[in-house]
């Protein structure tokens, strides 16, 4: 029921003072109590009413934006000394102290405090109350546990700039891995923008607020190496072709680039560097179907060239884009290289002629190859991530994978094995998720699946301890991530059980080839049967409809043939009975 | 150094004699004798890290004086020990001095 009291007043009264007036009380609204309402309630008898008698206390969240820190060291100087005295002066701080210790107080206090002190020294020598008497049960009991996998995440690096780019690859750095070298691009068709910045950076891992270093190149990096001989440099391979390296004692700007005549003539999407004596050796590869080797002393023109022509025939037309490449330092005579079309070329770099420089070709991805990299403990087998699925090949092999991931819902961007355990590796998606396959746990499904980020992840490189790995993706986060213990550390039998896996799959693909061989022969010599007898009916040439019209029939014949066969038997077994 | 000192009186002996004690005690590192003011009046250390301990432990002791004192003002500090993963360090407070030891326990 509203009370409403409305009062006027004209125009013209408004400004003006106020009179006021006094009268007497008016009673304006007078509720009386009307018994009839009682009936939309109920009593309650009786009533529960708690009451507590404490101090009355609010629970409040506040959650902060993100605020920078910064570690500084004080330098302490002495301060407390009297105006008298000088604490430079040797003399007046050393009178100073005599005279305090020529005092009563002091002495008793003293006497009193050094007898509590030696009580607890002695104490401290006495038993050692911290000492761990169960270290080695505890230890054996951990690794006994069946802790669940999980992976946690350490720091988020993110791009500064305003325009993001992709964290398209990621290096850490060879001694301790305090440092990652994060490379960013762009690797959308035309998406560069003229405000886009071409800085790279690296960060120490402690500091995810400010990158430790910039590096910047002419044009952006799409992948970047630290040398895994001198810490200090740096080798990069830009959008635009070309090839530089950095010393990050010298600075942002590299220290030399590789001409443009004699570049890629595409982005390069994979260097690595190689062993050599002098450890100045890289090789790169990039879409144009080159693989080039450069000495970074000397960036004028490649060492040498190597076209990735499936014929053999070094013609660059032909040639296969290269997207990934592969070398592991135990084998420095094979490399190996992905590519685009979905092939993984497997060359020998002492190989006399070009045309023996390419050994062989593995297929079966449907799309490009985004990552390739030899198993860390058995280097027969080697892991590639295209499409929608994982595989894992060995070397025998060459028609198809020896095992493969299923296909997933989101393309897979990139991968690689984990360095202390033979059978785990790791994966990326292009919906945001790690993923971390187990392969002698569960073959189906990854052991663990954490989602990283909202956006594609498009790069991931595992620390040389297992323990730590960072991923970079399309907005240019690099998260750093640490995944629990049981997956960084070598299970009991892990390679007998790994081996035995990898021989067992090899072997039944073996089979499998070995079973396709023949089956090709057989039909090869039935096509060859069958051509006899197509010459003798017309030309070789016939249109699709034709051909249709032909498989039909052809179909239809041998399922009738195989009809009459099945009838036939079943007569001679009525017959028999 | 403070290692040249006058006894005048039996008392200083004795503090002398129970500070070398200390300092000789098993696994202890060094000793250090504060006033009031935060100004190092004995040390067995070199300055500037008698100096930062003095600093950093006097504010200390002041704290967790204060703590004891809120929690129950009729309770009192009579003693600090700090462990950390190297040594442990014992603070013996008093309202005018601060006797500091730092000491390595058995291991």
């Amino acid at each position: 029921m509203e009370i409403v009291h409305v009062y006027t007043k004209r125009r013209n009264e408004f400004g003006r003072q106020c009179n006021f007036s006094d009268r007497p009380a008016e009673l304006h609204v007078d509720i009386l109590p009307d018994p009839s309402l009682a009936s939309n309630f109920i009593e309650r008898d009786p009533c529960d009413v708690p009451i507590q008698c404490t101090q009355e206390m609010s629970e409040h969240e506040v959650n902060t934006e993100r605020f920078e820190s910064d570690t500084r060291g004080i330098n302490h100087v002495e301060g407390g000394w009297p105006k008298d005295v000088n604490p430079q002066e040797m003399e007046q701080t050393i009178r100073f102290r005599k005279k305090v210790e020529k005092d009563e107080h002091y002495s008793s206090t003293i006497m009193q405090l050094g007898s509590n002190m030696e009580h607890c020294i002695k104490q401290n020598n006495a038993i050692n109350i911290y000492q761990e008497y169960f270290e080695e049960e505890e230890e054996e009991l951990v690794e006994e546990s069946e802790e669940q996998p999980s992976a946690k995440t350490i720091n988020v690096f993110r791009d500064p700039n305003e325009i993001k780019r992709t964290a398209t690859c990621l290096s850490w750095h060879p001694d301790g891995s305090c440092k990652l070298a994060v490379a960013y691009s762009s690797l959308g068709f035309q998406n560069i923008s003229p405000d886009m910045s071409y800085d790279s950076y690296i960060w120490d891992i402690e500091n995810p607020n400010k990158p430790e270093m910039t590096l910047k190149p002419v044009s952006l990096l799409v992948c970047l190496e630290y040398n895994p001989k001198d810490s200090h440099i740096l080798v990069g391979g830009s959008y635009n072709g070309q090839i530089a390296y950095w010393d990050t004692r010298k600075g942002s700007q590299p220290v030399e680039m590789s001409t443009i005549e004699h570049s890629h003539r595409d982005p390069v999407y994979k260097v690595i560097w190689l062993q050599s004596k002098t450890g100045t050796d890289t090789f790169s590869a990039s879409t144009d179907g080159q693989v080039l080797w450069w000495d970074i002393r000397k960036m004028s023109e490649p060492t040498e060239r190597l076209v990735l022509d499936p014929n053999k025939k070094g013609n660059l037309d032909n040639a296969l884009g290269a997207i990934s490449l592969e070398f592991e330092t135990t084998m420095p005579t094979k490399f190996m290289v992905g590519t685009e079309q979905g092939l993984v070329v497997s060359c020998n770099r002492k190989a006399k002629t070009p045309a023996e420089k390419i050994v062989c070709t593995y297929s079966g991805h449907h799309g490009p190859i985004y990552a390739l990299q030899r198993n860390p403990f058995f280097p027969k087998n080697f892991l590639t991530v295209a499409d929608w699925t994982a595989r894992i090949w060995s070397e025998d092999i060459k028609e198809s994978s020896i095992m493969w991931t299923k296909y997933h819902m989101a393309y897979l961007s990139d991968g690689c094995w984990s360095p202390v355990r033979p059978s785990v590796f790791f994966t990326v998606k292009m919906d945001g998720t790690l993923d971390v396959w187990d392969f002698l746990f569960k073959q189906n499904d990854p052991t663990l699946s954490l989602k990283v980020c909202d956006e594609a992840l498009y790069s991931l490189r595992v620390q040389d301890n297992g323990r730590f790995l960072a991923c970079g993706s399309q907005l240019g986060t690099a998260t750093l991530l640490e995944i629990s213990p049981g997956l960084c550390t070598l299970q009991r039998n892990e390679k007998a059980l790994a081996t035995a896996m990898f021989e067992r799959e090899t072997k039944r693909e073996k089979i499998l080839e070995a079973r396709h061989r023949e089956m090709r022969l057989k039909e090869r010599s039935r096509s060859e049967q069958s051509k006899d007898e197509d010459t003798k009916e017309g030309d070789g040439e016939e249109s699709v409809e034709e051909l249709a019209t032909r498989t039909e029939a052809e179909f239809y014949e041998i399922v009738e043939a195989e009809l009459k066969k099945r009838a036939k038997e079943q007569e001679k077994k009525v017959r028999r009975d | 150094r403070f290692s040249a000192v006058f006894i005048f009186s039996p008392k200083q002996a004795e503090v002398e004699e129970t500070l070398k004690r200390i300092q000789t005690h098993k696994g202890v590192i060094g000793t250090i004798v504060v006033n009031a003011e935060g100004i190092p009046i004995r040390t067995t250390l070199d300055n500037s890290t008698t100096v930062q301990y003095a600093g950093l432990l006097h504010q200390l002791t002041m704290k967790a004086r204060s703590t004891v004192r809120d929690l129950d003002p009729q309770n009192d500090l009579t003693f600090l020990r700090i462990r950390s993963k190297k040594h442990e360090i014992m603070v013996a407070p008093d309202k005018e001095y601060l006797l500091i030891v730092i000491q390595n326990p058995s291991e």
